[in-house]
């Protein structure tokens, strides 16, 4: 939601402060960060509480985990390559990269619901143990991210169409929704290391 | 259709509940039907509901501060009657399940819709000033802030007619507030009161730490900054370091309640001390979130009402950061009783203790700048040496509770409630009312009527002692918080005192209340306007704009040369406001429609949820979303004023200036 903040509201005359959009969000990010923190203690405090159900172990399955890796750190990739054409202010570029950005992400988001109505089909809901509700609450919580920054991408495609030139606000949303972006690739790093591999070793 | 909610969900069979309601109805419809007769609805809307100036917001936050006070209050005095009947067999007026919504109820009113919006709408009117910014880094979301608390506070009042409010205290304890044994809906109410308004302090948090790193007007370093804007900046770090903590604890309980897992639960592998953890995380911060301004104020207040600068304003600076530091350090002495063992015991008692050293730095420092100062006993005074006295009391208690030894016997007891009302009435609250009175003149244009002022602070001062003092004796006793009855003799007369010190603050409260009536209907009278600007005397920045300050605040930005911008201008001969000067046009954000809609989608998704009703959710949250990216595709969002104009405003404030001085 910061995102979308309005005009600063510094003078023309002698003192011309920079835009604070961009570290506004970045300030903004770093309290989502300390909510995967949080998550990411609570899944720590909780990750061996099985009630005699599933563990990690015996639920994780390398194949569409890997998938879902790969489709998400590409998609940070093409991202970028959308940045470099919006600064050579190649807008048919950057609505492209954008595309393929979305397609990617939206892939991911499709796996991991997949894997979770596989998980939920074999009795192995956030309901079942307090390590699957904590399991499910981190990892949904990263989906939910990424699905908003699924529907941000295609705000700003919608935005971009039609247009000629990339002026200061909309540069500043390309470069917020790229520090949003990456941010999210890094929380999943984290997610598949901690959450999937520690579990699965 | 309308999920759980039907019509036996209206108390009609609680008689307090159906006379507070049409109480209510006659005061709403009256106020409506005023604005209505005056045709004020347009000025409202135009000038006040969608406004992005950071002075209209903070008037806002502080009528809805006070709205919230009066029924924080009311709350209140209600528990103390309560208790001053309900002995030796007297029920009492108040069964248990009213009497447990109104106690929770009256911490979370109190907490997060009075001191959180009293301290947002202090930070919103004078932050900017202080700094010589034009308005906050993100006008928008300040606005959109604004009414996400509102929305809040509205979704809790609801909760007061249609179904109920949580019966679990104002943390919502686990196992208690699960789904097993709260299966209605006011924790969730609860929840999603805490959620809604949760977002409006974030943003809000982000919002003032942005606009004191990047707009600061130039030659104000770190080290000139005044000390009200220090605490607002560490109030805003806090903010951002904790409320995400909060939004997890609650959102993790709000996941056990709907989707049945097991966080908190007792079954299942789910861990309650784990809320506990999580919830003083944040709670413990927030404590120092809303009294770290209140420091602020009075390091405002009693350097200009001393006429000397503040004492040691850079061990003021570092108190004031250590204070913020340490406060991440104590959360576990809210549970010494967990059974941490005595290492972690130690380790945090011992950190609690430490914090009282920065504070007395604090106290120092403003008892030596009114040392040999040309003191003037201003309303404001009073306020702030009632808080010297009453709020090293209440520190002083809690560092008995910060022993763990002897928070063993007194955890949970009323010398604990007496503790924290202590320090939060004594430090937060007088410390907001003493801001209120200096900056007053600032936001209105004149100033607050001052013998009620001092009324209200004898009857608040009083009252507060007769009512928590007992509370201290109490708490030896052995009496613990949240009864709703008793039948041990020696605690009933205490309990009589208690109910004594409710009432004189209630006058207290009248007091204020005419006040601030006596103050507006005599603002014309000469001896009330602030034509100057300045009326105390003061020493920073906002002081040198006209009051009420123009819309853009500085037609020129000053320029910083030390530590008490505007005195040292006044001494040296400087024109802070540079009258005369050639005037440019100035870049102004245009009102938005988007901040109120998205708090009222929210609020009906909040009421929607709370009652299952989906299908209503759903329509909440896309609105929520599609009002943001509407928002988002606007280009129409600023404008300037004109130069012509800018010059008309400041030469009309000019000539004031020149009237007043040859008078």
């Amino acid at each position: 939601m910061a995102h979308d903040t309005t005009v600063q509201t510094a003078g023309h005359d002698e003192h011309h402060h920079e835009s604070p959009v961009v570290f506004g969000f970045w300030v903004y990010l770093m309290t989502d960060c300390i909510i995967f923190g949080s998550l990411f203690a609570v899944f720590a405090v909780l990750r061996n509480q099985f009630n005699g159900g599933p563990t990690g172990h015996e639920l994780f399955e390398f194949g569409g985990l890997g998938l879902e890796t790969a489709l998400l750190l590409i998609s940070s990739i093409t991202y970028g390559f959308g940045m470099i054409a919006a600064h050579k202010n190649q807008i048919s570029q950057v609505i492209m990269w954008l595309g393929v950005t979305f397609l990617l992400g939206l892939g991911f988001v499709g796996l991991e619901v997949r894997e979770f109505a596989h998980l939920i089909a074999e009795g192995a809901g956030p309901d079942r143990s307090a390590f699957l509700s904590a399991f499910f609450t981190l990892v949904s919580t990263h989906g939910l991210h990424v699905s908003c920054g699924l529907i941000w991408i295609l705000t700003l495609m919608v935005q971009l169409m039609g247009t000629t030139e990339i002026p200061e606000r909309m540069m500043n949303k390309l470069t917020c929704l790229s520090l949003f972006w990456h941010f999210l690739d890094i929380v999943w790093i984290c997610v598949f290391s901690y959450v999937y591999l520690a579990s699965m070793i | 259709m309308l999920g759980r909610l039907s019509l036996s969900a209206l108390p009609l069979d609680v008689p307090i509940v159906v006379g507070t309601f049409i109480g209510v109805c006659i005061i709403g419809i009256a106020v409506l039907g005023l604005i209505t007769y005056y045709g004020k609805w347009g000025y409202l809307w135009k000038e006040w509901f969608t406004t992005v100036d950071h002075k209209r917001l903070a008037v806002m936050y502080i009528v809805l501060a006070l709205v919230a006070l009066a029924r924080g209050f009311a709350d209140a005095i209600m528990m103390r009657t309560q208790l001053a009947l309900a002995y030796a067999g007297n029920p009492g007026y108040l069964p248990p399940h009213h009497y447990d919504q109104i106690f929770s109820a009256h911490g979370t009113i109190m907490i997060f819709f009075l001191a959180m919006a009293f301290m947002t709408g202090l930070f919103n009117f004078i932050v900017p000033l202080q700094i010589g910014a034009r308005d906050v880094a993100f006008p928008f979301l300040n606005n959109l802030s604004f009414w996400m608390t509102a929305a809040a506070f509205i979704l809790v009042n609801i909760s007061l007619f249609v179904g109920e409010f949580s019966q679990c205290g104002w943390l919502a304890y686990p196992p208690l507030s699960e789904t097993q044994f709260s299966p209605g809906v006011g924790v969730d109410y609860y929840i999603w009161a805490i959620q809604i308004s949760g977002v409006g302090t974030l943003l809000t948090g982000v919002n003032f730490f942005v606009t004191i790193v990047k707009m600061r007007a130039p030659g104000m370093s770190w080290m000139k900054m005044p000390v009200f804007t220090w605490t607002a900046f560490c109030s805003s770090i806090l903010i951002m370091v904790s409320f995400p903590v909060l939004t997890v604890a609650v959102a993790l309980l709000g996941l056990d309640r709907y989707f049945g897992m097991h966080f908190f639960t007792n079954d299942g592998g789910g861990n309650q001390m784990m809320y506990l953890n999580l919830i003083w995380a944040w709670g413990h911060p927030e404590v120092y979130i809303l009294v770290i301004p209140a420091f602020g104020v009075f390091s405002e207040v009693v350097p200009a009402f001393s006429g000397k600068p503040l004492f040691g304003y850079n061990t003021m600076v570092y108190a004031t950061c250590s204070i913020m530091v340490l406060s991440f350090l104590v959360w576990a002495h809210h549970f010494f009783t967990m059974g941490a063992g005595p290492d972690v015991n130690a380790f945090f008692g011992i950190a609690t203790m430490v914090i009282s050293i920065p504070t007395g730095v604090k106290l120092f420092n403003w008892l030596f700048t009114m040392y040999k100062g040309r003191i003037r006993f201003h309303a404001c005074m009073y306020w702030a040496v009632g808080f010297m006295v009453t709020f090293t009391i209440g520190g002083m208690t809690g560092v008995m509770m910060a022993i763990p030894g002897s928070d063993f016997v007194l955890h949970n007891s009323l010398f604990l409630i007496a503790h924290f009302h202590n320090v939060i009435i004594g430090g937060v609250y007088f410390g907001y009312v003493c801001g209120m009175n200096f900056w007053a003149p600032k936001v209105l244009g004149f100033k607050l009527n001052e013998a009620w002022g001092k009324r209200a602070f004898w009857f608040w001062l009083v009252g507060f002692y007769f009512a928590f003092m007992p509370l201290y004796v109490l708490g030896f006793e052995g009496m613990t918080r949240r009864m709703n009855h008793y039948d041990n003799p020696a605690w009933y007369p205490w309990m009589l005192v208690a109910e004594v010190g409710a009432v004189l603050i209630l006058l207290g409260i009248a007091c204020q209340l005419t006040q601030l009536y006596v103050s507006i209907r005599d603002c014309n009278l000469p001896e009330n306007r602030d034509v100057s600007g300045d009326p105390w005397n003061g020493r920073t920045l906002e002081w040198s704009t006209s009051s009420p300050p123009p819309v853009y605040n500085f037609a020129i930005v000053p320029h910083v040369h030390s530590i008490d911008a505007f005195m040292h201008d006044k001494e040296n001969g400087i024109d802070t406001r540079q009258a005369g000067a050639q005037y440019q046009a100035i870049h102004m954000p245009k009102n938005t429609v988007a901040g109120i809609a998205a708090g009222l989608f929210a609020l009906i998704f909040g009421f929607a949820a709370v009652w299952y009703i989906w299908w209503l959710a759903v329509v909440g949250l896309v609105g929520v979303i599609a009002t943001v990216i509407a928002r988002s595709a606007n280009k129409d969002v600023d404008f300037y004023i004109p130069a012509e104009e800018v010059a008309r405003i400041e030469n009309e404030h000019t000539r004031k200036l020149m009237a007043q001085a040859a008078e």
